[in-house]
């Protein structure tokens, strides 16, 4: 739902069911899809929309992707990039690994975490009202964005995108024009 | 390699001032178009990072755990933009599993690394992690310069970027504790 529209929005999914989701909602060349390196999805995001000032940079991660690379939000926080949101799908478990309750089901309220950071625009999204009117927040400028979503702790089936991450960067590289040479 | 630095000391020698190799590598990262400098602060790297907060075409990007400088640098690297990353050997260690980014997604990765736990160290705490950084690098698929003199550290810096950028490999450079801890570190 929140990326019905997308447009020209780059996205880049932590590892897990983050991946799967975002694969689901229909795979994209602006998809850029990590299988491993737990932690690193918000940094990725980062160096993107430090790279390109004029994309509109999304981060779709996990609860438990987002707790290993937590301090990230602190580093985000010094930069401030405006052309970027972070997604954070929260169930509240670890899906990936048999559903293990996350510190996010056993309390910690990550959205405080990102607010404590210097990220102003964090909010928790509960409700598909409140999703939809959180969509526009993509596209917006003036400072980083952190939106929690809390979603149902269920396992819809896995739409599983490409493993091969070099094939994975080239598509990307080339849907959004990046000069490399 | 845990092996110790045993050529002839020379405490004299005026272009041991860390300042000039310094320099020489912030002009290196200068004259390769390196847009994105990411790094945890340290004192042997102090002269680089202010010389890179202080350009308006630099993007210094001050990180929590050295880890995060892989995603930062794939990142960058996806959108056009050249990096290179500056750490200490201890850095390496956080880094270990998001090297797997690097050897997956095939991107230049380059990382200046200052030695400590090397040679005259006086804090034994930094000797595990700094006897494995060359091994650890090596390991995780980096070609490594170790650069010794003060001369090395830019030839080197450039070798690195140079071998990086042409074939989208990850190298690093190793600027050992002998180069820069002298003044601070040397026995009497």
């Amino acid at each position: 739902m929140l990326l019905k529209d997308r447009g020209n929005i780059a996205v880049v999914t932590g590892l897990g069911s983050a991946t799967y989701d975002v694969a689901a909602a229909g795979d994209h060349a602006r998809n850029y899809y990590l299988w491993g390196a737990m932690g690193s999805s918000v940094t990725v995001g980062l160096g993107l929309a430090l790279a390109r000032s004029d994309l509109d940079v999304v981060v779709v991660t996990g609860d438990g992707e987002m707790l290993m690379g937590l301090g990230a939000l602190a580093t985000i926080g010094v930069k401030q990039p405006e052309n970027l949101t972070i997604v954070v799908l929260d169930n509240g478990y670890y899906g990936e690994t048999g559903m293990q309750v996350s510190h996010a089901g056993a309390g910690c309220d990550m959205t405080g975490v990102a607010k404590a950071c210097g990220l102003a625009q964090a909010i928790t999204i509960a409700t598909k009202d409140e999703l939809n009117a959180a969509v526009p927040l993509l596209r917006q400028r003036g400072s980083t964005r952190f939106l929690r979503l809390l979603i149902k702790a269920d396992e819809p089936p896995r739409v599983m995108p490409s493993r091969d991450g070099v094939e994975i960067k080239l598509r990307f590289q080339n849907a959004i024009g990046a000069q490399t040479a | 390699m845990n092996t110790l630095a045993v050529a002839p000391v020379d405490t004299d020698s005026t272009d041991r001032d860390p300042k000039s190799w310094q320099d020489g590598i912030f002009q290196t990262l200068k004259s390769n178009a390196i847009e994105l400098v990411g790094y945890v602060p340290d004192a042997g790297h102090s002269s680089v990072i202010t010389q890179c907060r202080a350009d308006e075409a630099i993007t210094d990007v001050v990180l929590t755990t050295e880890e995060e400088g892989i995603g930062l640098c794939a990142g960058a690297w996806l959108g056009g933009k050249r990096s290179v990353l500056l750490m200490q050997s201890s850095g390496v260690g956080n880094c270990v599993n998001a090297f797997s980014l690097q050897q997956i997604t095939r991107f230049p990765l380059v990382i200046i690394v200052t030695m400590r736990g090397e040679y005259a160290e006086f804090n034994p705490w930094q000797v595990p992690m700094g006897s494995i950084t060359e091994q650890t690098l090596k390991l995780s698929g980096f070609m490594t310069y170790r650069a010794n003199e003060p001369a090395e550290a830019v030839e080197l810096t450039q070798a690195a970027i140079d071998m990086a950028f042409g074939s989208s490999i990850a190298t690093s450079v190793l600027l050992s504790q002998r180069l820069i801890g002298r003044k601070k570190w040397v026995r009497k």
